[in-house]
C-alpha cells in the first residue's frame, strides 16, 4: 500500500502539490486523472523519487521515503515521454536495467512476444518511432514483475493492436494482485481498466473512491459524464473524499473558474 | 554501492566510445606529439610547447564535454533513477565516465609517441609528471562542468556559462593579474599574488609543471612569486595540494546539487 500525506511540492512560485492525501490500495487498478497540470506526473514522481517533495511523507510498504532506492526495486514505471540513452540499442537498455536489477523473480517476457518487438531489438534507440518507445518502456515496467505498476499515459501513442496487449496485460497483473497506478486521459480507458479513481485538481485531491461507484452515485452512464456532473456541482461526493471543505479557490470562483484555473496551469505541463 | 557505480561506468564508457569524440580527441594528442617531437627539437622542448597546449585545451575539452555530457545523459539519469540506484552512486558512475576516458585519452594520446621513441630519456620524470597534471585538470574541469551543467535547467545557458568558465581561467584570469600588478606596481605584492594564484587551478598546474621543469623564466610573475615564496619542494606540494581541493569541492557542491535535483 502507498499512503500519502500532506504532500508539497513547489517548482518556482507555482504550487504543484497543495498538502495531497491520497491512498494506494493494493491489488487494484488505481487511476489517477484530471486536467493538465492538475499534479499527476509530479505525484507519480515524487512516489519514484525522481522529484523530492518539499513537505509531507510518502510511505511505500510502511516504509517512509527518506532517499533510500531499494524500493524501486518492487516498482516498474513507464513514463509519458519514453526517453531512453539514444546510442544504445533496445538490447543494451534492457541488459543495462536487467545489470542493475538483477532478475529474482524471472522475467516476464508477455510483452516483447505480445509487441512483436523481436525485429527492433538490435536497432539504437534513435531510430525507433514514439510507439515503439512506448513499448520498450512498457516492456521494462512489467520485465521484472514488480508488485507495484505506475504507467503515466501508458497507452498514448501505442497503435490499437499494442494498446489491448498492454491493457490485457495490466488487468492480467491485477490479477495477479499486484497493484497499478496509471494516469489517463481517455475516460473509456479508465472506465475499463480501473477500480479506484483519483480526481486530482490544482494539487489537491478532489475526490477518490471506486470507479464504479461514482457512476452510480451520479446517475450517469458514462464516467466522463459523471466526472463532469461532480465537476459542476463543485462538490466532492459524499463519502468519497477526505477533502470535505472546497478549496478557497473553488468555494468563492464560481463554476467558470475551474476550467479557467486548469488551463491556467495546463499551458505548463513539466516534464 | 559502488559495485552500481562500476556498472554505470561501464555503460557510460561503453556509450562514449561509441560515440567517437574521445577516441579523436586523443588522436589528436598523438598527432600533436608527434609533430612537436619530430619538427620541435628536443624532448624537453616538445614537452615544453606541450604543456602550454595542454593547460588550454584540456580545461576547455573538459568543461564543453562534461557539460554537453551531462545535459545528454539526462534521458539516461532518469531511467536509472526510477531502478534501485541511489543518486550517490549514479553521480560517482557519471563522473567517472566521463572524466576517466578524457583523461585516459589524454595520457594515452601524449605518452604513445615517446613511448614508440622508447621513453623520454632525460625528461621522463617532467613527462610522467606533465600527463599526471593533464588528468588531474580533466577531473577538476569535468567536476566544475558538472557544477555548471546541473546548477542550469537551460543547456545553452549552461553552455555558455562553460565557455564563460574558461575564459575566465584562461584568459581573462592572466589579464586580471597582469592589471593588478601595474595598478598595485608600488605595494609588495607578493602575498596578495600568491592568493589569487590560488584561485585559478590553470595557473597552478602550469606552476607545478614548469617547477619540475626547472624554467622559472617562463612561470610569470605569479609562479616566480610563489617559487620564491615557497621554494621548489613546498611549493609543489601547495600547489598539488591546492588542486586537491579544487578537484574536491567542484565534486562536493556537484554531489550536492545532484542529490537536490528534481528530474
Amino acid at each position: 500500500m502507498i499512503q500519502i500525506t500532506a504532500l508539497e511540492k513547489r517548482f518556482g512560485p507555482r504550487r504543484v502539490l497543495c498538502g495531497l492525501d491520497a491512498r494506494i490500495e493494493e491489488g487494484r487498478v488505481t487511476a489517477l486523472v484530471g486536467p493538465n497540470g492538475a499534479g499527476k506526473t509530479t505525484l507519480i514522481k515524487c512516489i519514484l523519487g525522481l522529484t523530492r517533495p518539499d513537505a509531507g511523507d510518502i510511505v511505500v510498504d510502511g516504509r517512509r521515503l527518506n532517499g533510500d532506492p531499494a524500493y524501486r526495486r518492487h516498482i516498474g514505471y513507464m513514463p509519458q515521454y519514453a526517453a531512453y540513452p539514444e546510442n544504445l540499442t533496445v538490447r543494451e537498455v534492457l541488459a543495462l536495467v536487467r545489470d542493475l536489477r538483477g532478475n529474482p523473480g524471472g522475467l516476464d517476457e508477455d510483452l516483447p512476444a505480445g509487441f512483436g518487438l523481436g525485429p527492433e531489438m538490435d536497432k539504437p534507440l534513435r531510430a525507433l518511432s514514439g510507439g515503439t518507445r512506448q513499448k520498450v518502456s512498457a516492456v521494462i515496467a512489467f520485465l521484472f514483475r514488480p508488485r507495484y505498476l505506475i504507467l503515466d499515459e501508458p497507452t498514448a501513442g501505442l497503435d490499437p493492436v499494442a494498446s489491448s496487449v498492454l491493457k490485457d496485460k495490466i488487468l492480467k497483473a491485477r490479477d495477479e494482485d499486484r497493484t497499478v497506478i496509471l494516469t489517463s486521459h481517455i475516460m473509456s480507458e479508465v472506465e475499463e481498466l480501473s477500480d479506484q479513481l483519483i480526481f486530482l485538481l490544482d494539487g489537491q485531491v478532489w475526490f477518490e473512491g471506486e470507479t464504479a461507484q461514482i457512476k452510480q452515485q451520479t446517475g450517469e452512464a458514462r464516467l466522463e459524464r459523471a466526472l463532469a456532473r461532480i465537476l459542476h456541482e463543485q462538490r466532492p461526493l459524499n463519502g468519497f473524499s477526505r477533502h470535505e471543505q472546497a478549496t478557497p479557490h473553488l468555494r468563492g470562483g464560481g463554476v467558470s473558474a475551474l476550467p479557467g484555473g486548469a488551463a491556467q496551469i495546463g499551458s505548463g505541463e513539466w516534464r | 554501492m559502488t559495485h552500481t557505480t562500476a556498472k554505470i561506468i561501464k555503460y557510460e564508457l561503453n556509450d562514449i566510445v561509441r560515440s567517437k569524440w574521445v577516441v579523436l580527441y586523443g588522436l589528436f594528442f598523438v598527432v600533436m606529439t608527434e609533430g612537436l617531437l619530430r619538427f620541435g627539437g628536443s624532448d624537453a622542448r616538445a614537452l615544453l610547447s606541450l604543456v602550454n597546449v595542454v593547460l588550454i585545451l584540456i580545461p576547455l575539452v573538459g568543461i564543453l564535454f562534461g557539460t554537453m555530457y551531462l545535459y545528454n545523459a539526462r534521458e539516461f539519469v532518469m531511467l536509472l533513477l526510477t531502478q534501485p540506484v541511489d543518486r550517490r552512486s549514479l553521480f560517482a558512475g557519471l563522473y567517472g565516465g566521463v572524466a576517466l576516458p578524457l583523461a585516459l585519452g589524454y595520457v594515452a594520446g601524449v605518452a604513445l609517441p615517446f613511448a614508440l621513441r622508447g621513453g623520454a630519456g632525460a625528461s621522463t620524470g617532467a613527462l610522467t609528471m606533465l600527463l599526471l597534471t593533464g588528468a588531474w585538470l580533466t577531473c577538476i574541469f569535468v567536476a566544475l562542468a558538472f557544477v555548471v551543467a546541473l546548477r542550469s535547467e537551460d543547456r545553452v545557458r549552461g553552455l555558455g556559462a562553460a565557455v564563460l568558465l574558461w575564459l575566465l581561467f584562461t584568459v581573462v584570469y592572466d589579464g586580471g593579474v597582469l592589471f593588478f600588478l601595474s595598478a598595485f606596481a608600488d605595494y609588495p605584492l607578493e602575498k596578495p599574488v600568491l592568493a589569487l594564484m590560488l584561485l585559478n587551478p590553470v595557473d597552478l598546474t602550469r606552476v607545478a609543471l614548469l617547477m619540475n621543469f626547472d624554467i622559472s623564466a617562463l612561470m610569470g610573475y605569479t609562479g616566480a612569486a610563489f617559487e620564491q615564496f615557497f621554494g621548489t619542494a613546498m611549493g609543489l606540494v601547495v600547489a598539488l595540494g591546492s588542486l586537491t581541493v579544487w578537484l574536491l569541492v567542484p565534486l562536493w557542491l556537484g554531489r550536492r546539487l545532484f542529490e537536490r535535483k528534481n528530474f
